[in-house]
């Protein structure tokens, strides 16, 4: 089977945090100064009060909201939402968990990505 | 202001090619526009409104206006995906209504076969979140399906079942490209392309385009054709709501209920349906947030041909949809509503034609499921 390498993240400057700390296995969300909301995608202005955000670390654990994969790649890959333990349900990919183990419910943690030029994307692998 | 009875589909025409490779995207709208305008009796110098999306070529309305010379008082470029053409068809009703325009031309042309698509912009804000995951159209579907089998029970059967109705119709449509009839056999063995949907699953991929024209009350009056009244419309934006996602709806919940409170009417009243099928799990999920049935009994009500005109309670895509017939532009819209219009006029294939047929929904569902999409609902009345 084929390997696939994720393309490289699009870096921000709303979002170049995020990525610095990335490199340095620590996964952040933003979380909101006024309505103490974690969301997801990371983002300066709350979605939910519009109020001001600041970074926060997250453990990275969580489980399978919805799954798929891609079948008729050339290296066929496992992809969905994954809602983080008392956090926001963020779009990901799967590593290193065989296609047929893939269920909704499933327990998963963070394991960083290599993408094309070396910076990281989260990732989720088997708990 | 409502525009209950204040604008009227006067003309309507679908481009018979499913492959373009010796036309222009400008080209394929013009002879779009021509078509419509042939039907409904009228001249180009006649519009004095234009609505178009995100498939016209180059800066949409501006470079239309200018390929086809059009003289006009009010333009919508609105881009909600494969749904903006139904939610155009209400824009151009309420400019009518408000004496923007009288003649409003709609139109909807691609090449997805024929030439590369235009390269997304990475600086949309969730792009960096979602493109190295390698999101697409077929996995953002596929993930909304899954969780509806999660929740509800839902099995690859019922999803079937949207397929084979479709190839029913399809069968009577010189034009599809699809005209075998399929059984649920079939579909469920077809290939996997994205658990759990099936490659007979997903609609077909097609050059073409569409038009329409919608009029004020004294145009339609002048002309010769049967008169669509627009009675009812709605539409509607959901997304991934801050990390909140819910799979298990759709935007159709919002969009459904203000056409049909506009109306007048009830689920119970439709006797025809044309319902966005980029994929079948489309399908359902349209039906039941457009209170066809309860949640999550999607599945049921679609099984056993219960959508196949002269056979189940609800004929939909009497044309073969987009899962048999086109999906032009890579977006389905402005078809949904032409078969809408082809029914109500009584103009549909005799074979699928649902008997005086006096009132028809037609929905869409622009951009992807399991992010964001748009949803917008039309309710049309043939009025003698
Ligand atoms: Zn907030």
């Amino acid at each position: 089977m084929t390997q696939r390498i994720i393309s490289a993240p699009i870096v921000t400057p709303e979002t170049e945090h995020f990525w610095q700390a990335a490199q340095q296995g620590r996964f952040l969300l933003r979380r909101c100064t006024a309505c103490h909301e974690t969301h997801w995608y990371p983002r300066a202005i709350c979605p939910f009060c519009l109020g001001d955000t600041v970074w926060q670390e997250h453990p990275g654990a969580g489980t399978i909201y919805s799954w798929t994969v891609m079948r008729r790649e050339a290296a066929p890959f496992a992809m969905g939402y994954v809602a983080l333990d008392d956090g926001p349900t963020m779009l990901a990919d799967f590593t290193g968990i065989e296609f047929d183990r893939l269920k909704i419910g499933m327990r998963v943690k963070l394991a960083w990505s290599d993408t094309v030029n070396g910076a990281k994307m989260p990732s989720f692998t088997g708990g | 202001m409502t525009i209950k009875n204040r604008a009227y589909i006067m003309g309507a025409y679908e481009h018979p090619t499913r492959k373009a490779p010796d036309k222009s995207t400008a080209q394929l709208h013009a002879e779009c526009a021509r078509g419509a305008l042939a039907d409904a009796g009228l001249t180009k110098d006649d519009v004095d409104g234009y609505f178009c999306a995100g498939d016209a070529p180059g800066m949409g309305p501006l470079s239309m206006a200018e390929y086809m010379d059009l003289r006009l008082r009010h333009v919508d470029a609105t881009d909600i995906g494969g749904s903006s053409y139904l939610m155009l068809v209400s824009h151009a009703a309420q400019a009518i209504a408000a004496g923007k325009c009288s003649v409003a031309l709609i139109t909807l042309a691609g090449r997805p076969r024929s030439e590369k698509p235009r390269a997304p912009n990475p600086m949309q804000p969730e792009a960096p979140w979602e493109w190295p995951y390698g999101i697409a159209t077929l996995n953002a579907y596929a993930l909304c399906a899954q969780r509806h089998m999660y929740e509800y029970g839902t099995t690859s059967e019922q999803l079937a079942w949207i397929k084979v109705a479709a190839s029913h119709h399809a069968q009577h449509n010189p034009h599809a490209m699809l005209r075998d009839v399929v059984t649920v056999q079939d579909v469920l063995a077809s290939p996997m392309v994205a658990d759990p949907l099936h490659r007979m699953d997903c609609c077909v991929v097609s050059d073409g385009g569409g038009a329409l024209i919608v009029t004020s009350p004294e145009v339609a009056r002048s002309l010769k054709r049967p008169r669509v009244s627009v009675i009812g419309a709605g539409e509607s934006v959901k997304h991934t709501m801050g990390g909140r996602v819910d799979l298990t709806y759709s935007a159709a919940r919002v969009s459904g209920p203000i056409a049909f409170a506009e109306a007048g009417v009830t689920q119970a009243d439709i006797q025809y349906a044309s319902i966005y099928d980029s994929f079948t799990i489309t399908v359902l999920m349209q039906l039941e947030d457009l209170g066809f049935c309860e949640k999550g009994q999607g599945g049921r009500f679609v099984a056993d041909g219960n959508l196949i005109s002269g056979v189940g309670r609800l004929p939909f895509n009497t044309d073969g949809g987009g899962l048999c017939n086109n999906h032009p532009a890579n977006r389905g819209g402005i078809t949904k509503i032409i078969e809408a219009v082809r029914q109500l006029r009584g103009e549909a294939h005799p074979a699928v034609q649902v008997p005086n047929c006096n009132l028809a929904l037609a929905h869409g569902t622009g951009g992807l499921l399991g992010t964001r999409h748009g949803s917008a609902t039309l309710i049309l009345e043939r009025q003698s």
